[in-house]
């Protein structure tokens, strides 16, 4: 898991070899080798960060899209009968995602052209965009042509062919447009937190994600964020109460959602994706983001800040966060799918990388789903969206006075309100029984 | 959240304390933001570390407790405060005030006179420790030996180890140190940054030690800096608490700054996520076989040692041989390394210092 490219170490034989002061050759010459293959000349990008000047441009490239590929293999996110999902922002993380999806399909299309059997079938690609708009206005400018260029670069990368889907964010509300943005507004405007409100907005960005993801017969959604975002994640997790859940969060699998979330790019540094894009000639639309004002900016300036005062930091940091035990959740469901190939399946239950999906123990919060810590637990069964709620969104999404809750629960999507209800109606002792009814011995029956 | 707290500011000088809905509001409560009285904030701030002591159990009916005191804002307050509840809510403790003093001139000379004052006002007994008398060593010289670089590492070592030798001497059962909760978002983060899971998982424990020589507890656990730093300042003439503000000369470069920016700026935004911060350090999933390192004694003073050495014999060691590295950083070699690996010449700066004696070390 460790994301530390060959960058974090310090002075390779490089170094060494100078300070014995053996077989040196002129040290001032310019012709300096790549540290890795010794046989090319080191890229320099110029950019200020560190290990510039250290590695080829191709072993550059193998090194990260090897940690990708690592990353894929070794948490089984993306099998041949999969139906993969790409959520692209235009942003460099996701565009490195999308590219190395797309080499890895091609491979694999490759590979299955050359068989003679044709057992092992191409995973299907998707992208999916997020159209934001309704919810930042300011965006709306930009808009079309973001759409226009998203569109035309899924299209250059094919074959194989990828379907893209635009999806407005008020989708979450239902496919009237118009009503749709209106409750969405609406929603938004009752949340008077500010980093409430961008919390809350990106829930519902994974709600819509997740909308089209199953509603298009996708099995797996593949998210961008690399290691300097999990930093930040880590430390806005910690300073929102949100400790117990955090866990949950950063590993590579999220399998809590219908769709299993996988976090191909984890273990790469920001530097190192935005140094590929420079590379590969990956373009990128930054679209012009709502000034964000709250504590999510404020965690992101103080991680730049320590990145500043060390490079590792963001490393560092997603290390700690490691530590900590994950859940259940946080490997690929067991499905009883029979078209997954046998060699599949075999090396998936050799290596235990999947987990029995009937093993639900933990209760969600309804809105940013995250797993509930039982100190979470509210005193008085005032109302059942409050109960539900874990104590951060209790805090900075929901309305403080208790008779606003009822009307804010009615501007929730059907999906976020419709688990309340779910656990309103939860009877633990019913749980249980029905948990244990296998071994009880009833009244009424011989004892075996 | 914003938005009700702009209308209550509009409305502010026609308000009532929203305690006791009687006084004219003097504040603007930090944790909470809820405009009070002053004597609404007395009790508010007092009750509330009351409840802290009662609902941890902090203290048994006569027990002997050290409060380490140092001369700032948060012991002060503290001896204050205890002694006031003690007696208030008969907990039937035995106080005393232990102070440390590093031998840092310039600060703590003139913070110790404040806690000699403090004995006087309280009525509780005071005990002085030094480090010249216990290591030989003075922060003054440790500075001049080896930088501003990682000096709080041998202060803060120095320190805990003082203390319990100082709470030995005192027969006491109990240590209270005046940490905040400021303090303790502080480890929290720092510990984050710093990848140190095993003390992430203890640093929120309100009481820790207690499988060691002295257990100690922070009854101001959950009580914000801000808040200690006005208590005082509200208090009657007479009866006004008599501190020392000013911060250590040496810490302008503790990485600990860092953090505190960040918290300073945090509160500003949101004041409890200083309280957030530590129910996700108490929250988080941390598998109980990271979280106790094994317990031994040290070879060389019987201190509580995880190694074969502790890290105040450590640091001592490598300060009396000139070689102010050791014990910074991971282990390399020395006494609690693999192999011997340290063949460097001492820093230049050694100017032929000879070796202070240690002074009487053992527990």
């Amino acid at each position: 898991m460790a994301c530390n490219s060959s960058g974090c170490e310090s002075g390779g034989c490089y170094g060494r070899e100078k300070d014995n002061g053996c077989k040196v050759v002129d040290v001032k010459e310019t012709v300096r080798l790549c540290v890795k293959c010794k046989s090319n000349e080191p890229m320099t990008f110029g950019d200020g960060g560190s290990d510039d000047g250290r590695f080829c441009a191709e072993c550059f490239r193998s090194n990260v899209y090897g940690k990708f590929r690592l990353a894929v293999t070794s948490h089984a996110m993306i099998t041949p009968s999969d139906n993969v999902l790409v959520a692209f922002s235009g942003g460099s993380s996701s565009r490195v995602a999308l590219q190395f999806v797309h080499e890895l399909q091609v491979k694999a299309l490759k590979n299955y052209e050359a068989s003679r059997d044709r057992s092992l079938p191409v995973f299907g690609v998707g992208v999916a965009f997020v159209d934001e708009s309704a919810a930042y206005p300011s965006l709306s400018g930009g808009m079309s042509d973001a759409i226009a260029w998203v569109r035309s670069t899924v299209l250059s990368l094919s074959p194989p062919e990828k379907d893209l889907h635009v999806v407005p964010i008020e989708s979450v509300f239902g496919s009237d447009s118009v009503e749709a943005r209106d409750r969405l507004v609406k929603l938004l405007d009752s949340v008077s937190d500010e980093t409430g409100k961008e919390d809350l907005l990106l829930h519902l960005k994974m709600l819509s994600l997740q909308k089209v993801a199953s509603e298009n017969g996708y099995n797996r959604l593949v998210v961008g964020s690399c290691t300097s975002r999990l930093a930040s994640h880590v430390l806005t997790a910690t300073v929102k109460g949100r400790g117990y859940s955090l866990s949950a969060d950063i590993q590579h699998v999220d399998a809590r959602w219908k769709v299993p979330i996988v976090l191909p790019l984890r273990d790469c540094v920001w530097q190192e994706i935005t140094r590929l894009c420079h590379l590969d000639g990956l373009k990128t639309v930054e679209l012009a983001r709502h000034p964000q004002s709250g504590i999510n900016d404020l965690v992101s300036s103080f991680v730049a800040l320590l990145q500043e005062e060390n490079p590792s930091r963001e490393c560092t940091i997603v290390r700690t966060a490691a530590k900590l035990t994950p859940f259940y959740f946080n490997k690929i469901p067991e499905t009883d799918d029979s078209c997954v190939p046998m060699a599949t399946q075999r090396r998936l239950k050799k290596f235990n990388l999947k987990y029995d999906g009937s093993m639900t123990t933990e209760a969600f919060c309804p809105i940013c789903n995250g797993p509930l810590n039982g100190s979470d637990s509210s005193e008085d069964e005032s109302d059942a969206l409050y109960d539900a709620c874990c104590s951060s969104c209790r805090f900075q999404i929901l309305p403080q006075e208790p008779s606003s809750l009822d009307h804010f629960g009615s501007l929730l999507p059907h999906h976020m309100i419709s688990q309340v209800k779910h656990h309103q109606k939860f009877d633990s002792q019913t749980y249980l029984r029905e948990k244990i009814k296998d071994c009880l011995l009833l009244d009424d029956e011989e004892a075996v | 959240m914003e938005a009700s707290e702009g209308k209550s500011k509009k409305q502010g000088a026609s308000r009532l304390c929203c305690l006791c809905n009687q006084r004219r509001p003097v504040l603007k409560r930090p944790k909470t933001l809820q405009q009070i009285c002053k004597e609404c904030f007395y009790e508010v701030f007092e009750e509330e570390i009351h409840q802290v002591i009662v609902k941890n159990h902090l203290f048994k009916s006569g027990e002997r407790v050290a409060i380490g005191a140092s001369g700032g804002k948060d012991s002060t307050v503290l001896a204050y405060v205890l002694s006031e509840l003690n007696r208030r809510h008969s907990y039937g403790l035995d106080l005393f005030l232990l102070s440390i003093d590093e031998g840092i001139t310039g600060y703590r000379d003139d913070s110790l006179e404040t806690v000699k004052r403090n004995e006087l006002q309280y009525g509780l007994p005071l005990q002085i420790l030094s480090y010249k008398d216990l290591y030989g060593w003075t922060m003054d010289d440790i500075v001049k030996m080896i930088g501003l670089k990682n000096n709080c590492t041998f202060c803060g070592v120095f320190r805990r180890q003082a203390l319990d030798r100082g709470a030995a001497l005192l027969k006491v059962d109990k240590l209270v140190t005046g940490h905040n909760a400021d303090d303790i978002a502080e480890t929290v983060l720092l510990n984050i940054l710093r990848g140190d899971i095993a003390r992430l998982s203890r640093c929120t424990s309100i009481t820790t030690g207690e499988d060691g020589p002295i257990p100690r507890c922070k009854p101001f656990k959950y009580t914000y800096e801000k808040e200690i730093v006005i208590y005082p300042s509200l208090l009657n003439h007479f009866l006004k608490l008599d501190y020392f503000s000013t911060e250590c000369i040496y810490s302008p470069n503790a990485y600990r700054g860092f953090a505190r920016e960040f918290i300073k700026d945090l509160e500003r935004l949101r004041p409890r996520a200083i309280l957030d911060i530590i129910k996700s350090g108490e929250d988080f999933r941390i598998a109980t076989t990271t979280k106790m390192p094994e317990q031994g004694t040290c070879e060389r003073c019987g201190y509580i040692s995880s190694q074969k050495w502790c890290k105040a014999c450590v640091l001592l060691d490598g300060l009396n041989r000139g070689l102010p590295k050791m014990g910074i950083g991971r282990a390399r070699g020395g006494v609690n390394g693999d192999h011997q690996k340290e063949t460097k010449k001492p820093a230049s700066a050694a100017r032929s210092l000879e070796s202070k004696q240690c002074g009487s070390l053992d527990f």
